[in-house]
């Protein structure tokens, strides 16, 4: 059998290599080949990729966290410990091929099984291991880190657009009426990039503030993307990439949002997985991986994506805003709360875009003809503000329980909550959808419903801080998303400390793995 | 390069009550060759590194080691300890003690020399050749030439 190896112990400069040394010579003896990544203070010589998908196992003798795991995902392995491998090398072997030997076969119900949700397949010999929910953690998390630069790009973007541009940026860019003056669309779709000669359009009539705008607005568009395809990398490696990418793309289009996007890029990775265990004749492999595996991955979660997913949340979303329509000759407070529920809930999926749609649909009429629709308006904005600024909070009081990465997130999340851009939420929400997403939900609702019981009016449908001016009462405005903020920030602070130790456990691990000094 | 390990570092039979007293001994000769600036610093980060996990090696080896920032240059003392030294292996006490020292900083070069070393550690034929050494010079000489070549 072939092995793969990894080894690491806190000083780096003894157990290392001895590990290494003995998982080698321990596996010459026997008639198996074991290849080791020393991860030591020398530096690490990463194994070739060739050697990575090459090997049927993988032995984790590693007291520190593993670098670049998910390049051995979906592997049988075991994880011992370095000492285990300094004293006992032959048992730590044994252990490895046990667990290559215990694997689902490929092709079977339980491979399949498996690569849906894998259980540790950890030998009974290992001393560590890893549950299904911790693999669950470490897959979002992929998608979520390569996702992050995403969310500070485009939301930085869209805030600058604003800032430059004013909230009229909006009109000048998709059309509409604002202050009495008719606006053309020329960007396309909020989605889309003006195509062709369209930029000169773009720039006469919402000038460099606009060019900003829409760059943001093309960068948010990968959000979704690029969290289910890293998703689905992280679970199958290379070959999840193509659905990965294609189903988030999909989630996007068919208005499913981030949760979409955490649906195709989890059954991307599967579908992947499951592809590329299965056993082919020797002429096809060859075309598996460029031809055979993208084309048929594609096509499995793009079927999904549309009649699974999207149709039903299409329907879900008109049902919704019928709904909410029916709502608002009620009990105004209570409408704000469920709105700041909506907004909150999938911050861009359906429910959000309901909750928007329903508030920016009314305030076209109110404006004309009076009614709710301004104060709607306001609460939905605000609403929508409370979920970054809750998360900027919390990584700002609480820094152990977030990895680096997220508390720079926060630190943007700012500026992003300030600005109405709710997806700055997201790359928490996808890390910790059961702790993040209930406490933005009760902020934002709490948020809802203040200003609904306030009564601020707002005559604009989006730009945050920027358009405070056209807020009646900004004052208590102020207040009520304050009010959100903490609550979402300590409802959160509260969920993630449950589990305290082995969240810092985590976000401290995570670090290690990408290389963040502690 | 300065070498890893000269005869001065070498004790061939050492005499120790304990692995702290083993320790002390090699790292007061690499401090008497001034690649330890303080000892009592240097014995300190050791033997934090100590508690982390026991240095004791399956096949009678001891192998305290630290990077410290009281360390100068990279180096290795080595001691036989004919009556045997407990290190908290499970095999048994060690025979053989290797002090590992490494400057705080600096650059990779002299660990890859320690990664060296630490893979010859567990080939019995490297033990042997050391225990068979007839004087401190040549297990100095057979050392560096195994390790670092230069």
């Amino acid at each position: 059998m072939k092995f793969v190896a990894v080894t690491s112990c806190p000083t780096g400069i003894a157990h290392t290599y001895m590990a290494a040394e003995n998982l080698e010579q321990t596996g010459k003896d026997l008639g198996h080949e074991v290849q080791v990544e020393t991860q030591g203070s020398a530096g690490t010589v990463p194994l070739s990729d060739d050697i990575i998908a090459a090997a049927d196992g993988v032995i984790y003798a590693a007291d520190l966290e593993v670098k670049g795991k998910a390049r051995f995902a979906g592997k049988p392995f075991v994880d011992v410990g370095v000492k285990k491998a300094v004293h006992d090398p032959k048992a730590v072997l044994a252990a490895a091929i046990a667990a290559v030997e215990n694997a689902p076969k490929a092709g079977t119900a339980e491979a399949a099984a498996a690569a849906a949700a894998p259980a540790p397949r950890t030998a009974s010999a290992s001393t560590r291991k890893v549950g299904v929910g911790t693999r669950l953690r470490q897959w979002l998390m992929t998608g979520v880190s390569y996702m992050i630069p995403f969310v500070a790009a485009g939301g930085i973007l869209i805030a600058l657009g604003f800032l430059f541009g004013g909230e009229e940026v909006v009109y000048k860019l998709y059309g509409g009426e604002f202050e009495g003056v008719t606006y053309e669309n020329v960007a396309g779709t909020v989605a889309g990039f003006p195509a062709g000669g369209g930029f000169d359009a773009v720039l006469a009539q919402a000038g460099f503030a606009g060019i900003l705008f829409v760059l943001g607005q093309v960068a948010f568009f990968m959000l979704v993307p690029i969290l289910s395809g890293f998703i689905a990398f992280g679970i199958a490696d290379r070959p999840g990439l193509v659905p990965g990418i294609v189903g988030g793309m999909l989630a996007n289009l068919v208005g499913a949002g981030f949760l979409g996007g955490l649906v195709s890029g989890l059954a991307a990775g599967a579908i992947a997985y499951y592809m590329t265990r299965l056993k082919v004749p020797k002429g096809v492999r060859g075309v598996m991986p460029v031809v055979v595996i993208p084309l048929v991955s594609t096509i499995l979660i793009g079927l999904l994506m549309i009649f699974v997913v999207g149709k039903p949340v299409a329907a879900a979303q008109s049902a919704l805003e019928d709904w909410l329509s029916g709502l608002s000759g009620g009990n105004a407070v209570l409408l704000g709360a469920i709105l700041g529920l909506m907004m909150a809930f999938d911050m861009g999926g359906p429910l959000n875009k309901a909750a928007y749609l329903f508030a920016a649909g009314g305030l076209t009429i109110a404006i004309t003809e009076g009614g709710p629709g301004l104060q709607i308006m306001a609460a939905v904005m605000a609403a929508g503000m409370t979920p970054p600024l809750g998360m900027a909070l919390a990584t700002a009081v609480r820094k152990k329980l977030w990895t680096e990465a997220e508390r720079e997130n926060g630190l943007a999340c700012w500026l992003l909550g300030a600005s109405f851009i709710t997806e700055g939420a997201i790359p928490f929400a996808a890390a910790h959808p059961l702790r993040v997403i209930p406490s933005c939900m009760v902020g934002s609702a709490a948020t809802g419903a203040l200003v609904m019981a306030f009564g601020n009016e707002l005559r604009a449908p989006h730009g945050g801080i920027f358009v405070l001016p056209l807020i009646s009462n900004p004052i208590l405005y102020l207040l009520a998303i304050a009010v959100g903020m903490v609550i979402t920030a300590a409802l959160v602070i509260v969920l993630m400390s449950l589990d305290k130790s082995k969240t810092e456990e985590i976000a401290h691990a995570e670090d290690v793995a990408e290389g963040v000094p502690a | 390069m300065t070498d890893l390990i000269t005869a001065e570092l070498v004790v061939l039979d050492l005499v120790a009550t304990d692995k702290a007293d083993a320790t002390r001994q090699l790292a007061q000769k690499l401090a008497d060759a001034g690649r330890v600036t303080d000892l009592d610093g240097f014995l300190a980060d050791v033997a934090a590194r100590e508690a982390q996990m026991a240095t004791g090696m399956p096949g009678g080896i001891g192998l305290p080691h630290a990077r410290s920032e009281h360390v100068t240059v990279p180096s290795l003392g080595l001691a036989r300890v004919p009556a045997g030294v407990d290190f908290g292996a499970p095999d048994g006490p060690a025979t053989l003690v290797f002090l590992i020292a490494a400057p705080a900083g600096g650059g990779s070069e002299h660990l890859t020399i320690l990664a060296a070393l630490a893979r010859r550690l567990v080939r019995p034929a490297f033990r042997q050749t050391i225990i068979d050494a007839p004087d401190a010079a040549s297990v100095a000489k057979y050392v560096q030439g195994e390790v670092g070549g230069q």
